[in-house]
């Protein structure tokens, strides 16, 4: 059975790293949900976070294979409950300045903010678990969202 | 003040370094300067006609002598000629290093003449590589990359040089240390030993046990360990194609090949066994048929360098990762001998009842062919092949009795290997006899470099099973494309003006009677290359075979069937499932 999985990897931080994992994962014909790369507190390394949709075998073969890569220096698998993750969110939403308050309570409840805006929409910014952030996208919805950005999960061990 | 190097000069004082002999290449613009330090040094460099052949040759030249082969090429066209070498290298984890030329740093990226992004071609098929945007890291990317292509599950690496890289200076300071943090066979976990002793008690309760081998035997350099594991267990011992050569084949415990063109008897075995031990292989498909049906009644002990080709295809009882050398050292120390003789007794019988064996024919046999080459060889020399039919005969009929002697492409089935890489082992091995076992198809695609071995005056042997077909894509067009020959037809090529063009012997064969002495005059031929033109049959087939898609122990072409209806086992269409799964390599 398929499931989200989410992979956190050590990298060195050079030319080429993003591209010889992304390569590996697609040549084994997995789909990665999101995949971010990030600056760690060592100014060589990298952090990679991975989320792919797999099986449990799957996963262990993508896992044994991104330890194969010798730029790779850790792999973790992140399980349910043992990290924090967080993504920022950035939309676009059709309101005018009659309708925003109500845009702004919901973000409000969600610790969100209107980041910029106009006569005729809103720039609202969020950051949250992935599942939160698919809630607040879907009361939105309604307001009309013209456009939508979200980073991809980063995560931290617990 | 200690005098600076040019980029080039430090490459191969690395090169010299790492024990590097010969390297094996072509010149182009953007690797003059690399060409110009190897001039000066005393590596020995061998011009030849197409890079595919000099990737080949360093294959050739690694698998015979358990080196690191070298080859060198221009960049764009000349790397991307390398790319079908390293490919297979890489699928058979043959160390082999890469060097490329590289377009200026600073005009990377600008389609720039002679550019091709050659790093990112090639990373699907090493095993790591490495691009040299400075000089000062030059000295640091040799010795990794020797290291890297060695240790662990052995592969290809490239390192790709921009002009710039070779021709400027800097100190040169030899990275004595190599410390890669992720690398994995620097931060290896000991082996457990638990996980050892658990297949050790498994393996004491057995009493049909198979041992069954891949190239992990034969690149750990573990094949005294494996006859002694045999001998103490009285357990019989079944190669893949690339694990040939690891146990003798004349000893009694000996099974053969298994897998697609392997013995049925062999197959049966592994069907009927209890333990399976498998060492150094990786259970690839060719090996088992159907996944899920492999050594069904078997417990399953894996043991591998890489924990990646665990439970890649079958899923396994006991995965074991570690070199295997130190695993096999750990298991003899827990096992004790095992009472086998009723299963080797009906394997005996098994034996007996299906033998491998072909029917006479008009023309001369490839299978006949072979068995004296093995005899006048007496199963010592040096073996490379094309790939097809004439490389599956050669696994069945050659007796292989030492490690590194067959040299042939297993994992990524490459046409036109055969003669390089026979060029490059005679190279490396230069006492050595060494034949190319080849097809008139596969020699073709390669057979330029004769120019090569005809220069260098080696005396590598060339025996074309000349069937004027790609037999194998003939076999299966006949077994399940009601015999329609699409494109698999060959032109009759004259093979001894062909060899006598370039320099060397040409002899053809067509009778029986001619085989053996052909053979014998070859052997005695020492300061050039021969050729042999053996007409032989022009469609016999292969045999016994796994149908596509088919449990490994039901074969086509068994003995049985043989007998029965005359040498053509039953002809009929593929099934819509199995032409799905139809795939020749
Ligand atoms: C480079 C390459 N192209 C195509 C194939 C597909 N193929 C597999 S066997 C074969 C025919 C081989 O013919 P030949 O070398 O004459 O050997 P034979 O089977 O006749 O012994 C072909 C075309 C391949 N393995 N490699």
């Amino acid at each position: 059975m398929n499931e989200k999985h989410t992979i956190s990897c050590l990298v060195e931080n050079h030319f080429g790293v993003l591209a010889r994992i992304s390569g590996l994962i697609s040549a084994r014909g997995f789909n990665i949900d999101s995949l971010t790369v990030s600056a760690t507190e060592d100014p060589t390394v990298s952090r990679m976070t991975i989320v792919v949709d797999a099986d449990a075998v799957k996963l262990e073969q993508v896992k044994n294979q991104l330890n194969r890569l010798i730029d790779v220096i850790e792999v973790q698998e992140l399980k349910e409950g043992q990290f924090l993750d967080r993504e920022l969110l950035l939309a676009r939403v059709q309101v005018n300045s009659k309708g925003r308050g109500a845009v702004e309570e919901l973000l409000k409840r969600f610790g969100g903010r209107i980041a910029d805006a106009n006569d005729h929409w809103v720039a609202v910014e969020a950051t949250g678990g992935t599942k939160q952030l698919d809630q607040l996208i879907e009361q939105l919805r309604p307001y009309g969202i013209t456009k939508l950005v979200r980073t991809g999960r980063v995560a931290l061990e617990k | 003040m200690t005098t600076k190097m040019k980029g080039a000069q430090i490459l191969v004082e690395c090169l010299k370094r790492e024990g590097v002999d010969v390297v094996f290449g072509i010149p182009g613009g953007a690797n003059l300067p690399t060409f110009d330090a190897l001039y000066k040094s005393d590596i020995r460099v061998i011009l030849t006609v197409h890079e595919q052949g000099a990737a080949h040759m360093a294959d050739g030249y690694a698998r015979a002598t358990g080196k690191v082969g070298v080859c060198v090429a221009t960049s764009g066209p000349g790397a991307t000629n390398l790319v079908t070498g390293i490919a297979n290298a890489y699928m058979d984890s043959i160390p082999i290093v890469a060097l490329t030329g590289q377009v200026r740093t600073s005009v990377i990226g600008n389609d720039a003449f002679q550019e091709a992004d050659t790093v990112g071609v090639t990373r699907p098929v090493t095993k790591h590589s490495y691009l040299v945007k400075d000089v000062r890291d030059m000295a640091r990317a040799v010795r990794e990359a020797f290291y890297i292509a060695r240790t662990g599950r052995p592969g290809p690496v490239l390192i790709d040089l921009p002009v710039d890289s070779t021709v400027n200076e800097t100190e040169f300071v030899y990275p004595e240390q190599v410390n890669i943090r992720g690398y994995r066979v620097q931060a290896a976990p000991p082996i457990q030993t638990a996980q050892v002793q658990a297949a050790a008690e498994a393996i004491k309760r057995s009493t049909k046990p198979v041992i069954y081998v891949g190239a992990g035997v034969i690149h750990s350099g573990a094949a005294a360990e494996l006859m002694q594991l045999a001998r103490t267990l009285r357990a019989p011992v079944t190669t893949s194609l690339l694990g040939l050569g690891s146990f003798p084949e004349t000893d009694p415990l000996s099974l053969g090949m298994l897998g697609m063109h392997g013995f049925e008897y062999t197959n049966l075995a592994v069907a009927e066994c209890d333990v399976l031990i498998g060492i150094g292989a990786r259970f690839d498909d060719r090996v088992t048929g159907k996944p899920d049906e492999f050594a069904k009644k078997a417990k399953k002990i894996h043991i591998d360098v890489d924990p990646s080709s665990i439970n890649k295809t079958v899923v396994v009882d006991y995965p074991i990762v570690g070199d295997v050398k130190d695993v096999l050292c750990l298991l003899l120390s827990m096992v004790k001998p095992l009472d086998t003789d009723a299963w080797l007794k009906r394997l005996q019988t098994m034996k007996e009842q299906a033998p491998l064996t072909y029917r006479e024919k008009d023309r001369i046999l490839p299978q006949y062919i072979i068995q004296q080459v093995s005899e006048a060889t007496k199963g010592n020399a040096i073996i490379a092949t094309g790939v097809g039919q004439h490389q599956m005969w050669t696994a069945q009929y050659y007796q292989f009795n030492r490690p590194r002697t067959l040299v042939t492409s297993g994992g990524l089935g490459t046409m036109g290997f055969g003669l390089p890489a026979a060029i490059g082992a005679q190279f490396g091995c230069p006492k050595d006899t060494v034949w190319d076992i080849d097809g008139d198809g596969s020699f073709m695609m390669t057979a330029q470099e004769l120019a090569t071995a005809a220069k260098h005056r080696l005396p590598v042997k060339v025996a074309i099973m000349n069937n004027q077909f790609h037999g194998m894509v003939r076999q299966w067009q006949d077994q399940f494309y009601e015999g329609r020959y699409a494109s698999s037809e060959l032109n009759p090529v004259n093979f001894v003006k062909l060899a006598e063009a370039y320099g060397c012997v040409g002899i053809r064969v067509e009778r029986k009677a001619d085989v053996r002495p052909a053979i014998e005059q070859a052997q005695s031929v020492k300061d050039r290359p021969t050729v042999i033109d053996f007409l032989v049959e022009q469609k016999e087939d292969c045999w016994p075979m796994i149908a596509p898609g088919k449990p490994h122990f039901q074969m086509l072409g068994t003995y049985e069937m043989l007998s029965k209806d005359g040498g053509v086992a039953q002809r009929r269409r593929a099934t819509p499932d199995e032409e799905s799964k139809l795939s020749l390599g």
